[in-house]
């Protein structure tokens, strides 16, 4: 007697199909109009036709699969009408809902669940679309037959912005549809853009100053001085540098703010990324007088990445451990597999016995030019970019980034990599 | 037992209309904490107007969960799960009519500090630890919708990723405080407005707790599986 979804929903859905089925002209209709309104819609369109006509295929054999893997399991006869509709529906990168008169949801496509979560036949769709103007919207199409929203915005736990288009697919059996299309791209580069203006023109003030200052010397009291000319041009060489790197950090940071949640498929081989990157700083460690440990263990240790972005990370991590914890003199890099929030993962540890991080600072290191010493950032040719740039590269590769540290002792920071990418 | 099948349905509705007002308060609360915090990164006295308005709802939507809880109770004597379901409503609602005035509290102070004299990064600060408990109750408000209770028990540990971020906060403040007399009443409203921030995470962890009971009668364990995590600082906070 509980409310359990589950129980009541398969009768409901195969009556409701099998009207869909009668109507399929009418869907086909909708769509046409709706793709003419906004041709954005047509792969959208297509594919919630098929959907429909999938679906209405399975209830007019009325097998209905009930679990988790509907659609998967019906006979050769039914599955060739049936794959396509869905295959197309999740090959598509809009996500994609279609839910019923009582708002509960009936489907849900590949795109919508990587976008949104969990997304199950039978879920409320107001539980999960809370915000006011979302719940407006479902209340507007089921009414009306068809509504939009301009901008849909999501802050949490990665920054989102969509124009939602709903329309009813089949009034007469009460399934709608939910589009999705992804406006992020305009609203981050409208907020790169004052966002680069806010820290950008700050942080290259100050070389900009000191340049400035050396050239005005250079043509003034230092005209017929060699020797401080000289002096004056290695700084002055260093000061663009800088700049240089703090360019190219801020290129880095944007090209990965402009797809932070475009997650990596390719599998890559952590424990070759990570040797390759101590490799590549052996000159800075030698440099900095650090002895370097190496533990891996043996065996298959890859995980769903893009491997220069990881590579990325380490360099940032590893040089950070160089730079900062040179006290230390010792720097032990270790892999090893583990759980983390219950799934399995392979976990980085870059380990330093320098003075380490006071508690304070820790969380909010990754914050775009936070150092916890600006000098020692600077004499170390810092950006204070680093760690924001491992921040975003984790978060895309829904990873995490762990710090552990002890004044006095030294830091160990941890990369976290889910084994499996599909996991949200 | 047994209950007429047109019974259990009226039953089935009866549920259905407390999740809905919990997804309307929730889907309120959330706005309404973004909306604070927005209106006083920004100093949006607009914003801040409609967020202390949006308060009502969230009264309303309460009373209401309240009446018809006490309703189905009385006319149902429901049992075990449906009961707790019921219950679970009343406490969820409750924690979110709480977050409401938190952030219309936020929201009230937003023009106390609107010359925005004070450095960009206690805003930034403010923002960051107000994602973290956004974050949270997004995942609870999910959770309560999805029905899965294997996340919960994380809520918890990131819970304590908010108070620690909080503390550093503090001690921001207030050595700019001690710095200079002149920011010590903006500071002061900066300062409540993250203790508001601090205290909605903690609601979002209540209501964690609510759902888990709701899905398995049990309380949620203290101790979680060991994640070797226990004692890092999860650097994963959105900018
Ligand atoms: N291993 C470490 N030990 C001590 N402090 C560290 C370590 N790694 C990073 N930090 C601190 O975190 C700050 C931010 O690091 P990062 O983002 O890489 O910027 P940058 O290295 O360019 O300054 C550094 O300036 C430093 O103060
Ligand atoms: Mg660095």
């Amino acid at each position: 007697m509980n409310d359990n979804a589950g129980n009541r929903q398969p009768s409901r859905w195969t009556q409701k199909l099998s009207e869909a089925r009668q109507t399929l002209v009418a869907v086909f209709l909708v769509l046409a109009v709706m793709v003419v309104l906004e041709p954005r819609l047509l792969a959208a369109a297509i594919a919630g036709f098929l959907l429909v006509a999938g679906v209405a295929a399975l209830a007019r054999s009325s097998r209905w699969p009930t679990g988790k893997n509907q659609g998967l399991q019906g006979t050769s006869a039914d599955t060739k009408e049936l794959l396509p509709a869905r295959l197309l529906a999740d090959a598509l990168d809009d996500p994609m809902v279609i839910f019923d008169r009582e708002m509960d949801i009936v489907f849900a496509n590949k795109a919508a669940i990587l976008a949104f979560g969990e997304l199950t036949p039978g879920m409320a769709l107001p539980l999960k679309f809370r915000a006011p103007e979302m719940v407006e919207l479902v209340a507007r199409v089921i009414r009306d037959g068809r509504a939009s929203l301009q901008e849909y915005h999501e802050r949490v736990p990665i920054e989102r912005w969509y124009q939602v288009s709903a329309a009813a697919v089949d009034r007469a059996g009460g399934l709608f549809l939910l589009a999705f299309s992804d406006r992020g791209e305009l609203r981050r580069i409208e907020k790169m853009r004052s966002d680069f203006i806010a820290n950008a023109s700050h942080e290259l003030r100050t070389p900009l100053a000191s340049i400035s200052g050396f050239i005005e010397t250079l043509g003034g009291p230092a005209r017929n001085d060699p020797a401080a000319q000289k002096k004056f041009l290695v700084i002055m060489k260093a000061q663009t540098d800088r700049m240089a790197r703090l360019i190219d950090d801020l290129l880095s940071l944007s090209r990965l703010e402009m797809k932070p949640y475009s997650r990596p498929d390719k599998l890559v081989d952590i424990r070759d990324i990570v040797s390759g990157v101590v490799r590549s700083l052996e000159n800075l460690a030698t440099e900095q007088g650090i002895s370097v440990e190496e533990h891996y263990p043996d065996g298959r240790l890859e995980v769903p990445g893009d491997r220069d972005e990881l590579i990325q990370v380490f360099e940032n991590l590893l040089s950070n451990a160089y730079k900062y914890a040179q006290s230390g003199k010792r720097v032990v890099v270790s892999i090893e597999r583990r759980k983390s929030d219950g799934a399995d993962a392979i976990a980085v540890s870059i380990q330093d016995f320098g003075q380490g991080i006071p508690r304070e600072h820790i969380p909010r290191i990754t914050e775009r030019f936070y150092r916890v010493d600006v000098e020692t950032s600077r004499v170390q040719k810092g950006t204070g970019l680093g760690l924001s740039i491992v921040k975003h590269i984790l978060t895309r590769h829904r990873g995490k980034l762990l710090v552990e540290s002890e004044v006095g002792k030294g830091s160990t920071f941890t990369v976290v990599l889910p084994e499996r990418g599909d996991l949200t | 037992m047994n209950r007429g099948s047109h019974m259990v349905r009226a039953f089935d509705e009866d549920l259905r209309f407390l999740s809905s007002k919990i997804a309307t308060m929730g889907g309120h609360a959330e706005r309404m904490v973004s909306d604070a915090v927005r209106a006083l990164v920004n100093s949006d006295a607009g914003l801040a107007e409609s967020v202390i308005a949006a308060d009502a709802v969230l009264d309303d939507a309460e009373r209401d969960i309240d009446d018809k809880a006490v309703l189905i109770i009385a006319r149902r004597q429901p049992m075990a799960q449906d009961l707790r379901e019921i219950i679970g409503a009343i406490r969820i609602s409750a924690d979110l009519e709480r977050v409401g005035d938190l952030g219309k509290n936020i929201a009230k102070r937003a023009s106390a500090v609107a010359d925005k004299s004070q450095p960009v990064r206690l805003y930034r600060g403010l923002e960051a630890l107000a994602d973290l408990a956004l974050a949270q109750l997004k995942e609870v408000l999910d959770a309560y919708a999805s029905r899965s209770v294997d996340r919960l028990v994380y809520v918890r540990d990131r819970d304590e990723q908010i108070d620690v971020m909080y503390t550093s906060m503090f001690r921001e403040l207030l050595t700019y405080m001690m710095e200079d007399p002149r920011n010590i009443t903006a500071c002061t409203h900066l300062l409540f407005c993250a203790k508001n921030i601090e205290r909605i995470g903690d609601h979002a962890t209540n209501i964690a707790e609510t759902i888990f009971y709701i899905s398995t009668g049990k309380q949620m364990p203290l101790e979680r599986p060991k994640d070797d995590e226990a004692n890092a600082v999860i650097v994963d906070q959105p900018e």
